[in-house]
């Protein structure tokens, strides 16, 4: 271990491993990385071992680069674990920042999960109703699996947090940017977001946009062929463009489809899915209230398009604990 | 009775874990391989409107997103009862087979080539991929991040980002591949990728078939077990991704079933056990007999071995040369040998490369035409494909509006759930024996079984130094610490 070099380490916890995977995308850039900082610690790509963690000293990892959401009792304690060791957090990613999209689940809880998953999903043949279980006799001994939360969470509402590098995943720009002003220690005020912009996907996006936007009504993708120039959400495609951090480069829009948010909320944004709602309804074409009020009435799923990658931070946060939720 | 914890790191998170039981006589008695993960995604598709499912749904894997998202796409065409115009099919499958090029070659070089290329017993601190280019050179090292790194931009060309594309949309593709700089830039990709298949496939040659002993650890050992196989094939019987008819055969090769992939519930089922978040797959014909091999238990295994195993043949001049002589050298077939899997996924490379390589020539693929604009509802859709760790399958029920109201996902990992359990207990049964110290060498043994399989728990296993890193514990019958291993 060199003297005085960044001590950096990542993990993982609920995530799919594209995080891991985009920083592997820096491809040979990754060597940088590699030269600036002992890598203390990075499951994906090197041998670690559980004793060493609980090992080390408090603060002794300067920055902690986390991914994925939590959602069972061991990330819960690993992400405890980690604030401890590491003297700054960083929230890597959509799922650690906002939830991402397995913060969906919160539209639900444990047991309607459990009902589909074990229950009515098409191939389950399951006449017994076995359900997984957190500690179980077996003829050879004892078997145990983590238990399963009914609440997903973004890291901050489990431990503090200094900064937020957001996307789904983040691109290899949005990493190297965030990874630079780390080492070189250039970093803006705790609980700010590093590696994206301050101005909206709209504002990198290379589509055309007009003046005064008039939006007659809204479509799926899959209902119409879209002018390959012009503004998406101007074409009548719920764009979440205008409602949602730049910095990923507007790539969506680039090849026909939507922004989806995953980027999260602009800055000073009390909530994304609000955000978002106000920016379709206002160039909403409508001569009435109750015009108005039925178009946005057919808006195709807001709680699943607006909050998709937010939900658990939203100020909606869940659904109510019980039946199933259908927005 | 002792346990042998084996204890991926990503237990830690959730990711996969193995307890060994040992006996009073030292001898094991069985070994249950856990997934200690769910996230619940079939439940909160619920309520989604279906075209946003290509989206959601890969979020289930960030390493293997591609498959996701076109089975997803296909069942969306399914819902919509639309078929895409030729270029929309087709550059899907382009985009799959670059999904399969970026996987089998992180695969096979950082995972499966230390075993070989600096073998299953060396020393751990160099049995990893920086073990691997020591060996074989740095040069080769630039070009297997090179070549990764082509495949991955080819799937961001297309798809807009290589990890979790938007591209598919119920009808085809959301963009066409038009621009001719975008056309060359992928045809030289494709290219490179096609030489970067034939050295790989020249180094397994050298490294692993010119290695009798490699050669005899593959066939023998204790990594042989005998299954039902099951793949998609094409119309000519041969290896095939994005498309085709699943077939099923039996331990001897005789075929067991033959059928369109949509009808997949008439077929399979899955069980669920206690100790476990992940379902087993079985055959219903056959039913859920336990984690058993053989022509009366339902399991079968699904990936590179099956995938050749089902086939007649490749559908591409290189990888086919390469499948005859892989079955001159294992036997006619089916090849019962789990390690095989290495071998099938290299010629897999092959073939993907010079599949890639066909689709850009073919002038049909940069047609305009990339998608069908639905006018109706069926409210039901199967989307099948083949992933690099076996077929997946997304089968979503729509009300008459398109929102989701079931989903259901049988991922491809999910489909050797069973055999995964069945050959690291073979192995650990075949290695660790009363009075045989369990040493390093012989966990990295027990570890191959499973790791042949490339399993995708939420890419548990794709760790760069080619080994899980694991600690082991042995317990006596009083719970009490007696040794432990730690790598």
């Amino acid at each position: 271990m060199a003297e005085g070099k960044l001590q950096l380490a990542m993990y993982w916890a609920a995530s799919c491993g594209g995080c891991d995977v985009a920083v592997l995308d820096v491809n040979e850039k990754i060597l940088d990385i590699a030269a600036a900082a002992d890598i203390r610690l990075w499951p994906i790509a090197m041998d670690f071992k559980y004793h060493d963690v609980e090992g080390w000293q408090d603060g002794e990892i300067d920055v902690c680069l986390f991914n994925g959401a939590v959602r069972n009792s061991e990330q819960a304690y690993l992400a405890r674990l980690l604030r401890r060791k590491s003297r700054v957090m960083v929230a890597f990613g959509a799922c650690a920042s906002f939830g991402g999209i397995p913060g969906l689940a919160n539209l639900h809880d444990r047991e309607s999960i459990f009902q589909a998953v074990y229950g009515y999903t098409a191939s389950t043949h399951n006449p017994e109703g076995t359900r997984p279980q957190t500690r179980l006799e077996v003829p050879e001994g004892t078997l145990t699996l983590p238990d399963f939360f009914d609440d997903v969470f973004a890291l901050h509402q489990v431990v503090p947090v200094e900064y937020f590098v957001p996307g789904c995943p983040p691109t290899p720009k949005t990493i190297m940017t965030a990874i630079e002003a780390i080492v070189t220690g250039n970093l803006p005020p705790p609980g700010s977001v590093v590696g994206a912009s301050t101005q909206s996907v709209c504002e990198e996006c290379q589509r055309e946009k007009s003046e005064k936007p008039v939006v007659a009504e809204y479509h799926r993708p899959q209902e119409v062929r879209v002018d390959p120039k012009r503004c998406l959400l101007e074409q009548g495609l719920t764009c979440m463009g205008s409602a949602t951090r730049g910095g990923c480069g507007a790539l969506c829009p680039a090849v026909n489809m939507p922004c989806r948010g995953c980027y999260g909320p602009m800055p000073r944004s009390l909530d994304m899915g609000a955000d978002a709602l106000a920016a379709m309804t206002t160039i909403l074409e409508a001569a009435d209230e109750e015009t108005a009020r039925n178009k946005t009435g057919r808006l195709a799923d807001p709680l699943g398009t607006f909050y998709r990658f937010t939900l658990p931070v939203s100020m909606l946060r869940r659904a109510p604990k019980g039946p199933a939720v259908h927005s | 009775m002792q346990t042998i914890t084996v204890d991926p790191i990503t237990r830690l998170e959730g990711h996969g874990k193995f307890d060994i039981f040992l006996n009073d006589e030292g001898e094991v008695e069985n070994v249950y391989f856990q997934i200690p993960e769910l996230r619940g995604i079939e439940k909160f598709c619920e309520g989604r409107p279906v075209e946003e499912l290509p989206r959601i749904t890969q979020r289930a894997c960030g390493v293997c997103p591609g498959p996701h998202h076109m089975a997803a796409s296909k069942a969306c065409d399914g819902v919509y009862g639309v078929e895409p115009p030729p270029a929309g099919k087709k550059l899907r499958e382009l985009f799959l087979n670059a999904h399969f090029l970026h996987s089998h070659i992180a695969h096979f070089y950082a995972l499966a080539a230390p075993d070989f290329v600096v073998g299953p017993q060396a020393d751990p601190t160099t049995r990893h991929v920086l073990g691997v280019i020591a060996k074989v050179g740095l040069e080769v090292g630039g070009q297997v991040i090179a070549s990764r790194a082509k495949a991955q931009r080819i799937q961001a060309i297309l798809g807009g980002k290589a990890t979790h594309a938007v591209c598919g949309i119920p009808g085809g593709m959301s963009k066409a591949l038009t621009s001719p700089e975008e056309v060359a830039e992928i045809r030289s990709h494709c290219r490179d990728l096609v030489e970067f298949g034939k050295f790989t496939l020249r180094l397994f040659d050298q490294v692993v078939l010119q290695n009798a002993a490699y050669v005899d650890l593959i066939l023998n050992g204790p990594y042989t077990m005998k299954t039902y196989y099951m793949g998609l094939v094409d119309p000519q019987g041969r290896v095939t991704f994005y498309d085709g008819t699943l077939r099923v055969i039996d331990e001897d090769g005789a075929e067991f079933l033959r059928f369109d992939p949509r009808r997949y519930t008439d077929h399979i089922a899955e069980h669920v056990e206690p100790w476990s978040y992940l379902k087993f797959p079985y055959l219903k014909a056959i039913g859920w007999k336990g984690l058993v091999a053989g022509k009366d238990s339902g399991v079968y295994r699904v990936a590179p071995l099956a995938r050749l195993n089902v086939a007649t043949g490749m559908a591409t001049p290189v990888a086919q040369e390469a499948y005859e002589q892989y079955f001159q050298v294992l036997g006619p077939g089916p090849v019962h040998a789990t390690l095989a899997n290495h071998w099938a996924r290299v010629i897999e490379l092959m073939y993907a490369a010079e599949r890639c390589l066909e689709l850009i020539e073919d002038p049909e693929t940069t047609s305009p035409e990339v998608r069908t604009i639905p006018t109706g509802i069926v409210g039901e859709g199967v989307g099948v494909v083949e992933a690099p760790r076996g077929t997946l399958f997304h089968h979503y029920r729509t009300d008459d509006q398109g929102f989701v109201t079931r989903c259901n996902m049988l991922v491809a990992t999910g489909n050797n759930n069973a055999a995964i359990c069945m050959s690291i207990r073979d192995a650990a049964k075949g290695l660790i024996r009363k009075g045989v110290e369990v040493t390093e060498g012989i966990l990295n043994q027990i570890e191959m079984a499973f790791r042949a399989y490339d399993p995708c728990f939420g890419c548990a296993t794709h760790s760069l130094p080619g080994q899980m890193p694991m600690e082991v514990r042995i317990l006596d019958p009083h719970r009490v610490v007696r040794q432990t291993l730690v790598r």
